[in-house]
């Protein structure tokens, strides 16, 4: 059997993160919400009405682009995309076709057990949402279909790759970084459970060597990251059977079962609609001026890749930490901020933003910004844990008073009477106690069975409360046996 | 007072009710007399809105008394094509469609009207959609020409037309894509302004063709379509295609026309041309020429493709604009379907009338993929050319002076069987759509069977308030007969 090559390009839809619909006032809150309470004249397409566009919506489409390295196009035209169906109430679609405002992108991508790549976008272009259809009304069967248009007109983002993806594990990869950075700038929640973030697959396949791309089914209805790759697996298979058995591949649109694992035909390239294109009259041109393009650029974030870069190399930290620490913007800035009243410690900063900080925001669901203290705090806590002032289990209390006061933890620390113990003197004495107390571990230390340490490092600890440090107390034990 | 208050213009009820003279009841009453007394031979309305009138008119009238200041057309009698949406009241578009359709807003032009205490006696007819020359595709009824009711009023804006010549309002409000408000105008003896694109919001007007559709109102003086221009006008923050300016002002006329340069456009003046209206007009320039203007020809080499680039543009757009009449969530709906296909296919196939489908199918084939760029996007350029021509024009004129119809006031009947007869009706106002500037048409004169004739006078964008003030010069030296 000849090997052949998966080619996949995806084209991702995201919500814009506004408050407001593309066109027209009502609110985008309504998932979830009773059907039709978040509509008006506008979005449900009464006779007569005009759209108007959405200032930040604009704003956050820009801001995904150029996060996507994308060019941002001077003028682009909103274009009507026409077809019937009974969730489009004007029964055309406000979309970009031939001039988007944004083309030329790309894309780092990380995929699992494989070398990083960069992966081109084509273009990503605005467009309004459709409604929704009800076939049921809770438990109730309906004699034909309601239609919900809370969904109508909210505005999208369509992000279209170039076929640069082959294999399934990159297309996990690619919408977990395209996830990520459209996040981080603010542009979308990308929540796929509330239909903000939506993803087809164009798969192809091609004998290994071939340089001309085979014909490609588009997959629609993958609604998880997981969908995406099983299809992708299962339509790479499909393929390569039909070919290797003598059939062609058909340009067609093909539907994700993920009960049954298998993609099914939904139409055919001659079923396809002709959407008659054409520049909306009722919209102005778009236009970015190219200082407020500059003045966008100037206000971008860093973005996770480059963060993550610096925090490994110049803070030292693991790759999984700096992985955890921008996955969200908010926790990202908190931490650094931290780190400026710790700067040799960033690696404390970052244990205890991970393991305590982050435990407690989830279990609350809260964000970075809702922490009851400043980051200042938790950088001062990780300086008295790196200079030896608190244990790792004094650090634990200590944050567990800041959550519930807020105080500073250095108040803490004395208000606790927490200080760690690292007078020699003083340790000498203890472990000097211990050792007398505990002649048979002392005995086997001495013939060399080093784990018999834990029994008086356990000693020191009860003779001292606590407060010795353990550093110390180990140095000074081995120095006491070896004498 | 014991004058018939139907025969006074806008500007003067607005100024009697203000200063208490009259009150905004008794124009509004005087106003249904004169329907109930001649509508069932004009037929204009659609829907005459009488008890809201009443109220509208006591309300303002209750406002005077009060001591608050009134609006500009404070008690006009006021009638509005029935493709404007007027909250409560059902808007049809004159077709079976949207039958039983109430809006369920009020359009931008409406609610300035209405801020400016104006009075709505009714909707009025039109052809379906705004879509014919005639208001004879109207789905409802035939209006009938005030002057000769065996002739059509024109249309599209029938109704609003035949509404003001037949004295039932002082104002009325029409649309026009192609020439809806200022052939009707013509063929109805009374002032029709289409202003530039943009000047007015529209924000209301059921779409026919987005980038053509402008609205404007018909009035028997041209006062009064600047005082009704002066309220609807305006960049409207709901309508981004409205002009990011304020409303053309009233501006005064001055007291002749020297120094104003007026073309005579070659391409008008062909065979095909009726004589008398070829005569009436030609008299017309002259008497500009007598008030100190200077004429001198022009060409505007691309008006002969005006119809066939129309006829692509127009359709492409409605057939857009006109797909949200599916039947799902207002308006008629074929019961008898039984699958989504047929409820799209039985609505909309007797749903609409046979002009408005004609004009839908010609603009989804334009639209379709292979055809559009040897259609619409070649249509686009020739009007962009078009459009060129106008502004080379006014480099060297201020104002063009043409016929505004080819023909007086034809015959129920005569063009339907024939469409392209009835699009060339609309040859010389066309032209104006397209290049989006300001026209209007202004009465010149009776044909030899007692018929309105009207002279169209066009100029650049936004000059809609010098086009005014030079009209309202004609008008005082050449006073109109109004009808009897």
């Amino acid at each position: 059997m000849k090997q052949y090559e998966l080619i996949v390009g995806l084209e991702v839809h995201c919500q814009l993160a506004t408050r407001s619909k593309l066109f027209c006032a009502c609110a985008t809150d309504g998932f979830g919400e009773a059907p039709n309470s978040r509509i008006c004249p506008v979005c449900t397409a009464q006779p007569g009405v005009l759209p108007v566009l959405n200032a930040q919506a604009v704003e956050l489409a820009y801001r995904a682009a150029l996060a996507l390295e994308c060019r941002l196009n001077a003028r682009s035209i909103f274009a009507r995309k026409n077809y019937f169906y009974p969730d489009l109430p004007k029964a055309y679609q406000i979309s970009q076709y031939d001039q988007p405002f944004s083309e030329h992108g790309k894309l780092l991508i990380r995929p699992k057990g494989a070398a990083p790549k960069t992966v081109r976008l084509t273009r990503i272009h605005m467009e309004e949402d459709a409604g929704k259809l009800l076939h049921e009304m809770g438990a109730l069967k309906i004699d034909g279909s309601l239609v919900d248009l809370n969904r109508a007109g909210i505005p999208l983002i369509e992000i279209v790759s170039e076929p640069d993806i082959r294999t399934s594990e990159e297309a996990y990869a690619y919408l977990t970084s395209l996830k990520e950075v459209i996040q981080f700038v603010g542009a979308s929640r990308c929540d796929m459970e509330k239909g903000e973030m939506r993803c087809d697959a164009n798969v192809s396949v091609r004998p290994l060597g071939q340089e001309k791309l085979g014909t490609r089914a588009e997959i629609k209805n993958l609604n998880s990251f997981k969908n995406v790759k099983d299809a992708i697996d299962h339509e790479f298979r499909r393929q390569v059977e039909l070919v290797e058995s003598g059939g062609r591949v058909v340009q067609e649109t093909r539907l994700w079962n993920a009960e049954k694992q298998a993609t099914v035909s939904m139409r055919s390239k001659e079923d396809a609609h002709d959407y008659r294109y054409f520049p909306d009259p009722d919209l102005v041109p778009l236009t970015a001026a190219p200082e407020r393009v500059a003045a966008l650029k100037a206000s971008m974030p860093e973005l996770p890749s480059a963060m993550r870069a610096r925090f490994t190399s110049e803070l030292g930290l693991s790759e999984y930490d700096a992985e955890v620490l921008t996955g969200d913007r908010a926790l990202a800035a908190f931490f650094e901020r931290a780190v400026l009243e710790a700067p040799k410690a960033a690696k404390t900063v970052a244990n205890l933003l991970a393991t305590e900080l982050l435990a407690r925001l989830n279990a609350e669901g809260k964000g970075a910004d809702a922490a009851p203290f400043p980051p200042a705090h938790l950088g001062r806590l990780a300086g008295l844990v790196a200079d030896g002032t608190l244990s790792s289990k004094g650090a634990k209390d200590v944050f567990a008073r800041m959550w519930e006061t807020g105080k500073d933890p250095r108040t803490l620390v004395s208000d606790l009477g927490l200080s760690q113990v690292s007078d020699d003197k003083q340790v000498l004495e203890w472990v000097t106690q211990a050792l007398a107390a505990n002649a048979k571990a002392a005995a086997d230390l001495r013939g060399g069975k080093d784990a018999a340490i834990g029994a008086i490092v356990g000693a020191v600890m009860k003779l001292s409360k606590g407060k010795a440090n353990p550093a110390l107390v180990n140095k000074l034990i081995k120095e006491a046996v070896k004498a | 007072m014991s004058q018939d208050l139907t025969t006074l213009s806008a500007a003067r009820v607005a100024d009697a009710v203000k200063k208490g003279e009259i009150s905004a009841e008794a124009a509004a009453k005087a106003a249904f007399d004169r329907i109930e007394r001649l509508e069932p031979t004009v037929r204009a309305f659609l829907a005459v809105t009488k008890d809201a009138a009443l109220a509208q008119a006591r309300a303002v009238d209750e406002k005077r008394k009060a001591g608050k200041p009134l609006g500009a057309l404070a008690g006009v009698p006021v009638a509005l094509k029935d493709n404007l949406q007027l909250a409560g009241v059902e808007t049809t578009c004159a077709s079976k469609i949207l039958k039983g359709h109430i809006a369920a807003y009020d359009s931008t032009a409406v609610a300035r009207l209405k801020a400016a205490d104006a009075v709505f006696v009714g909707k009025t007819n039109l052809d379906e959609f705004a879509m014919g020359s005639s208001t004879e595709n109207s789905a409802f009824q035939k209006t009938t020409n005030p002057w000769d009711s065996s002739r059509v009023p024109g249309g599209s804006s029938g109704g609003s037309a035949a509404a003001v010549a037949a004295r039932f309002c002082a104002v009325a409000l029409g649309s026009d894509t192609g020439g809806s408000i200022r052939q009707p105008a013509a063929f109805c003896g009374v002032v029709g302004l289409k202003p530039t694109y943009g000047t007015v919001s529209r924000y209301g007007l059921v779409a026919f063709a987005s980038s053509l559709d402008q609205i404007g109102p018909f009035t028997r003086t041209v006062e009064d379509a600047a005082l009704t221009l002066s309220v609807i006008g305006g960049h409207d923050p709901l309508d981004t295609t409205s002009a990011a300016r304020p409303a053309p002002d009233v501006a005064a006329p001055p007291k002749d026309l020297k120094g104003l340069r007026i073309g005579l456009p070659l391409e008008y003046f062909i065979a095909g041309l009726d004589p008398e209206v070829e005569r009436a007009v030609r008299a017309a320039v002259e008497m500009l020429e007598s008030l100190g203007a200077t004429v001198k020809d022009i060409s505007l080499p691309h008006t002969k493709y005006a119809i066939a680039s129309y006829y692509i543009v127009a359709p492409c757009e409605a057939s857009s604009n006109l797909a949200r009449f599916d039947g799902i969530r207002y308006g008629f709906v074929d019961r008898s379907a039984s699958s989504l296909e047929e409820v799209y296919e039985f609505t909309r196939g007797s749903g609409f009338g046979a002009e408005v489908k004609r004009r839908i199918m010609l603009g989804t084939y334009a639209l379709s993929s292979g055809y559009y760029d040897a259609y619409y996007a070649k249509a686009q350029r020739v009007r962009t050319l078009m459009a060129r021509d106008f502004q080379k024009a006014f480099a060297e004129v201020d104002l063009i002076a043409c016929p505004t119809t080819p023909t007086p006031p034809f015959r129920f009947g005569e063009k339907t069987d024939d469409p392209v007869a009835m699009y060339l009706s609309d040859v010389f106002t066309i032209p104006s759509n397209m290049a989006g500037n300001v026209s209007l048409s202004i009465p010149c004169g009776l044909s030899a069977k007692g018929l309105p004739l009207g002279v169209q006078l066009v100029a650049d964008q936004f000059g809609d308030a010098r086009l005014l003030a030079a009209a309202r010069v004609f008008e005082a030296a050449r006073p109109f007969p109004a009808l009897q």
